[in-house]
């Protein structure tokens, strides 16, 4: 299938200004997602996944900086690209929510408990012009709130958030974020906090969503599983760098990149007897003194001398699969 | 036959609701539980948020008072334990939590920190000093971390900490609960790593809590599901995780992603509708039954009993009464 690209991110660098230093939150990071596709970004606590996806429509928070990139959103298939990086504010705000929405981890940080959801509903779609009037959002709300499979949408549409569960209150936001019919929805770890059996409610719906309505989808998580369950592709991020990228039967039966070999050796399986776990020894480095060359490298059980020196080039392995690692680079000579 | 080190029957804990003047309710948190853990083994207690998992582990460590039935420690029952008695079994029975970055103080060294329960059971330690650097060492730290403040420290390196301190009391019997659900998956597999070293090494019991059904089949001998206060599904842990009995133990097998995208995308899988109701008023009947995909007339109206299908292996469903 060939790839009509939907969102394209080239070279991306972000740093946070804290009182304890700069961190290098992303430091070179490309890729791109195609038309129709779920495509995953995964990786532990602090290595830069959400905020990757936060940057794709500029929503950095403060003191975080985007320092160069480029960002080309294709609101067409094949049509002419916009560059995000180059957009005012106001441009910005047209197609964050309307062409680009998103979905966070906590339901109850998304809504506003003084609403009713089919207000906090009808106020997105009044906002970007779907709807000439509040009125008209609220009786809109109820379609979007079956569409995400909330049972009772009539009555629900007046409740406030606190009288939902979790897994409603989920729902809600992600009818929220699909009001406006955008065409990449961005979830960043839309289940964490979900039960297992409400996660494998809200992951169908999602898969439901993608199908009926030919939906692009950026997921973010932590959760190996996950991401055999839903993914296209992925890219697997450590320390601010993607160290690799390819199809998700690919990168499970074929992992290549020594940090992904050990992240998928060390969770473990329900299906499967395991007698020993393999760890990753040491922890995730802090970023504002990354380590240098590949930042794996204390880490590494292959390291070797080159590693500590200089950053490893992105290497295409097979065509869509990529690794950053020195090991590979050998082989061909390079 | 040889005793259990923990014996559980028929606990159960109901905490008020409190109105403007009266009780308006109570939330059954544990509702009828009973089970056995034999000594250097892990029962592993699996469930969802607000099934009453965590209850459960405060109970048999009598750290909650309960609304009726009895744990039995080494035979005798904690609920009556008095004086000597009661600290000795405070000492034994011990508890590691979910969120390291709480349950350290963090105005006191790593030193302090362990040595701290030393003094409140005045346990004769004649070099302090050397005594914590070697357990520093049991846990995979060193004596470089001596003094220094939990901000200093990792998520599982606190992890590590709150184990040296209660093997500092040379405990029998600890409750884990959810040790590993605030900490990444490359050092989570560290922390449970070394919990089953030391498991091995000095003949320890545990009581894992968890609601991540992958550490609970690496760590435990035996599970336990637990919905709405109740235990549904109790055998040895191959089983369980094999041939799952319950219908909410298959909804809740079914609905965890598996780590291979194969396996994952082909396999069967049991729906189970809805969201776990509220303990205030838990269904009649088999609490499940709004839930299951397989109810009769029955279950709304007769609680199931816990009957054994399998050899050692439990189920509370009016599926397999009739057998």
């Amino acid at each position: 299938m060939e790839c009509q690209p939907i969102i394209e991110v080239k070279d991306l660098y972000v740093n946070f200004y804290t009182y304890a230093g700069i961190v290098k939150a992303i430091d070179g990071v490309s890729f791109k997602i195609c038309r129709g596709e779920t495509y995953c970004l995964v990786g532990e606590t602090g290595c830069g996944k959400s905020v990757t996806a936060r940057s794709l429509t500029r929503l950095v928070p403060p003191p975080g900086r985007i320092e160069k990139g480029v960002i080309l959103y294709y609101p067409e298939p094949g049509g002419k690209p916009i560059n995000i990086m180059e957009l005012s504010e106001e441009e910005l705000r047209k197609i964050r929510g309307s062409e680009i929405s998103y979905v966070f981890q906590d339901p109850n940080t998304s809504l506003d408990p003084l609403y009713t959801i089919g207000y906090q509903i009808a106020e997105t779609m009044h906002a970007h012009g779907t709807v000439a009037s509040i009125k008209e959002g609220i009786r809109k709300a109820v379609h979007i709130l079956k569409m995400v499979l909330m049972p009772d949408p009539e009555t629900r549409v007046k409740n406030y958030p606190h009288e939902l569960s979790g897994g409603m209150k989920q729902r809600a936001v992600i009818g929220t974020s699909l009001s406006n019919n955008p065409k990449l929805l961005i979830a960043d770890e839309p289940t964490t906090a979900l039960d297992a059996t409400v996660q494998d409610q809200i992951m169908d719906l999602l898969r439901k969503l993608r199908r009926d309505r030919n939906l692009t989808i950026l997921l973010i998580t932590h959760n190996m599983g996950l991401v055999a369950e839903m993914c296209d592709r992925v890219a697997v991020m450590y320390a601010g760098r993607i160290v690799e990228e390819a199809d998700v039967y690919e990168l499970f039966n074929n992992p290549l990149h020594p940090y992904t070999k050990a992240l998928l050796r060390a969770v473990p399986n329900p299906l499967k007897r395991v007698e020993k776990l393999e760890s990753i020894p040491g922890t995730v480095p802090n970023l504002i003194y990354p380590p240098p060359g590949c930042r794996f490298h204390p880490r590494c059980p292959m390291v070797m001398e080159i590693c500590r020196e200089k950053r490893p080039p992105e290497i295409n392995v097979k065509p869509g699969h990529r690794v950053a690692c020195w090991l590979y680079a050998e082989k061909r000579g390079e | 036959m040889p005793q259990p080190l923990v014996k559980v029957v028929d606990l159960k804990k109901y905490f008020p609701v409190k109105g403007v003047f009266r009780v308006k309710g109570w939330v059954r948190a544990v509702d009828g539980v009973s089970f056995e853990i034999m000594k250097g083994q892990t029962l592993g207690l699996v469930g969802e948020s607000g099934c009453g998992k965590t209850t459960v582990g405060k109970l048999v460590l009598r750290l909650l008072e309960p609304t009726s039935g009895e744990v039995y420690y080494n035979g005798e029952n904690i609920y009556k334990l008095k004086g000597s008695k009661l600290k000795e079994f405070r000492r034994k029975a011990q508890m590691v939590f979910q969120d390291p970055y709480s349950s350290l103080n963090p105005r006191m060294t790593v030193f302090d920190i362990i040595y701290e329960p030393v003094k409140v059971y005045k346990l004769k330690v004649s070099d302090p000093e050397k005594f914590i650097v070697d357990l520093l060492y049991k846990v995979g730290l060193n004596e470089s971390h001596l003094y220094r403040y939990p901000h200093e420290f990792s998520g599982g390196q606190r992890q590590r900490i709150a184990i040296a301190r209660i093997l500092a009391l040379n405990p029998e019997f600890i409750v884990l609960d959810e040790p590993t659900s605030a900490l990444d998956v490359s050092v989570q597999a560290q922390i449970l790593n070394l919990l089953k070293d030391l498991q091995a090494k000095y003949n320890l019991t545990y009581l894992f809590i968890s609601h991540d059904l992958g550490v609970v089949r690496y760590m435990s001998d035996w599970i336990a599901v637990m919905y709405l206060g109740q235990i549904v599904e109790f055998g040895p842990a191959e089983e369980v995780f094999e041939k799952p009995l319950h219908p909410y133990t298959k909804a809740l097998f079914s609905a965890i992603p598996i780590p291979d995208p194969e396996l994952t995308r082909k396999r069967e899988k049991l729906k189970a509708p809805g969201e776990p109701p509220s303990p205030i008023n838990p269904p009649p009947g088999c609490r499940f039954h709004p839930r299951c995909p397989f109810r009769m007339d029955k279950c709304s109206r007769e609680e199931p009993e816990m009957i054994m299908v399998e050899d050692k292996h439990w189920v509370k469903c009016h599926l397999y009464t009739k057998k």
